[in-house]
Parts: C-alpha cells; sequence; structure tokens
C-alpha cells in the first residue's frame, strides 16, 4: 500500500497544504467579516495560487481533487493517486 | 455537497508505532469532545440557522472538522500499523484489536462508542452558539491533555496543529453569536428565537 513520493511531489504536495491553510483560515474569517476588503484581496490571491499549484500537481502526479484534474489526460491518474493516511504527506 | 482532496490539511508522519498512544488519541475521533462529534453537530444545526453568514460559518467549519477527523484517524492508523501479536497484548489494545482488527472505528478512549448524545442541535442560535463555543474549548482541553501524554515530535506536532484550530474556531463563533445578537432586540436577547418565531426584524 505504501506509495513511495520522489522529494518533488512531496514539496509540491506541502506548498498546496500551506497555500491552502491560508484560503481555510480566510474563508471562515470572511464568514464573519464579509466586507473586510484586505482579507478579499488576501483569499483571491492565495486561492488562485492554490489552484494553479493543483493543476500542476495534478498533471504531474495526478490530480488531487478531481475538479483540479488534468482533462487531457487519457488515463485515470485519480485511483492510482495515494491514499492521504499512508503518510506520503 | 461535498468535494474530497486527497490529502492531509496537515501532514501525518509518524514511524514509531504506539498502540498505546492510539488508544488515546482515537478520543478525538469518537469521543465526547471528538471530530466526529464536532462536525456532525455545526453540520447538524446550520439548516435552521436563519443567518446566512452563520449558516455559512457552519459548514465551513464542518468541513474542516472532517479533515481533521481524517488527521486524527490517520494518526491512530500510522500509531498501529505493523504491530506484533505481543505488542499488540503488551500495550492493551487488544480489547480494541479482538473487535476491530486494525480498523478505525468511532470511540473514546474509554471505548464508549460514538453517540450522538455528546452533541445537541437545538435549533436557536444563541443556544448552539453557546454550545459551539463550549464545544471548541472542550476539544482544546482533550488536546492539551493528550500533549501531556505524547513525547513523539511526530504525533506532537499534528496534535499542536489541531488544538491552535479549536482556539481559531472558537473565536469565530464568538464573532457569530455577536453577529446573532446584533440582529435580536437588544434589550432582550430571549424575547423571540429567530429559529423559530415569525416575529424577525
Amino acid at each position: 500500500m505504501s506509495h513511495k513520493m520522489n522529494a518533488e511531489q512531496e514539496n509540491m504536495l506541502r506548498n498546496i497544504g500551506i497555500v491552502d491553510f491560508v484560503t481555510v483560515e480566510m474563508t471562515e474569517y470572511l464568514d464573519t467579516h464579509p466586507f473586510d476588503r484586505e482579507a478579499m484581496e488576501y483569499f483571491n490571491h492565495y486561492m488562485r495560487m492554490k489552484n494553479q499549484m493543483m493543476r500542476d500537481y495534478a498533471v504531474k502526479y495526478g490530480p488531487l481533487s478531481l475538479s483540479a484534474a488534468d482533462t487531457c489526460s487519457k488515463e485515470w491518474k485519480w485511483a492510482l493517486q495515494p491514499m492521504p493516511w499512508e503518510g506520503g504527506c | 455537497m461535498w468535494n474530497y482532496e486527497k490529502r492531509l490539511q496537515f501532514p501525518v508522519k509518524i514511524t514509531q508505532p504506539n498502540a498505546k498512544l492510539a488508544q488515546v488519541i482515537i478520543s478525538q475521533f469518537g469521543g465526547p469532545d471528538g471530530e466526529l462529534a464536532a462536525s456532525m453537530r455545526y453540520l447538524s444545526q446550520r439548516y435552521s440557522m436563519p443567518y446566512n453568514e452563520v449558516a455559512g460559518l457552519l459548514t465551513d467549519i464542518g468541513t474542516e472538522e472532517l479533515a481533521h477527523m481524517e488527521m486524527i484517524c490517520a494518526i491512530v492508523y500510522q500509531l498501529t500499523k505493523d504491530l506484533s501479536m505481543d505488542e499488540i497484548v503488551a500495550s492493551g489494545f487488544d480489547k480494541y484489536y479482538v473487535d476491530h482488527t486494525l480498523a478505525l472505528w468511532p470511540q473514546s478512549a474509554g471505548g464508549v462508542p460514538f453517540n450522538a448524545c455528546v452533541f445537541q442541535s437545538k435549533g436557536d442560535a444563541i443556544t448552539d452558539l453557546t454550545e459551539d463555543m463550549a464545544a471548541e474549548q472542550k476539544a482544546r482541553t482533550t488536546y492539551d491533555n493528550i500533549l501531556r501524554l505524547v513525547h513523539d515530535q511526530e504525533v506532537c506536532d499534528p496534535i499542536r496543529f489541531l488544538r491552535a484550530r479549536e482556539i481559531v474556531h472558537f473565536q469565530r463563533f464568538g464573532e457569530a453569536l455577536r453577529i446573532v445578537q446584533d440582529k435580536l432586540d437588544s434589550k432582550n436577547f430571549y424575547a423571540f428565537n429567530p429559529e423559530f418565531d415569525r416575529c424577525k426584524n
């Protein structure tokens, strides 16, 4: 079951986690401060960054989310992804 | 509806199995102040919540709690992976093992099965948000208690992350309670229940 990731894959996954954390934190903050424009810009910036990183990761290693899947792919990489609880990252 | 991302919210990479510790940490899966109860509490309360920003917050925090539940399960799974029969017996994990082998099942550290009675969905905005704030503090205390028992850095890091999220959510629910109170009768917050009585302003 254990899937060995290379250093680049592990690094990309770690960076996606960091950027995603900003979007989670800003989502909940904006829920109670929907008119905070500075927070909104912050969210937009990091959400764009995350979307791009998710697409870049999907092309190289397969999709982490089906909404970020590489739609030119000829193989179903989703099923071949390591499960996150296996300790890959 | 939901979308799944095949990654953990915070990395869990444990190299030293420890079944004794797993039996304590499993409480944050299926115990009274665990992540499953947290998620089900917020995702149940949101439907009748009449204020969009508060219903949205319950949805988003309830969703994040699912990601926390997955992290706790990953910790327990990795702490109990590849155990020998001797280790299973010596650590006292045999009582869990006999019913579930090495699978994840929601229970408290004391072996009590997950039960929806550990949370409320009362249908009164002040009551529910006050419960939600208490729930975040109870979970924070549980993580503090766990941290006193953990000496392995690989386990400490994700547990500390989860503990910090409880404090942030407590803050957000406090703001949500304030939003609700601002919409109520300032002379008497209990004059009507905005989730039931029709005299909304």
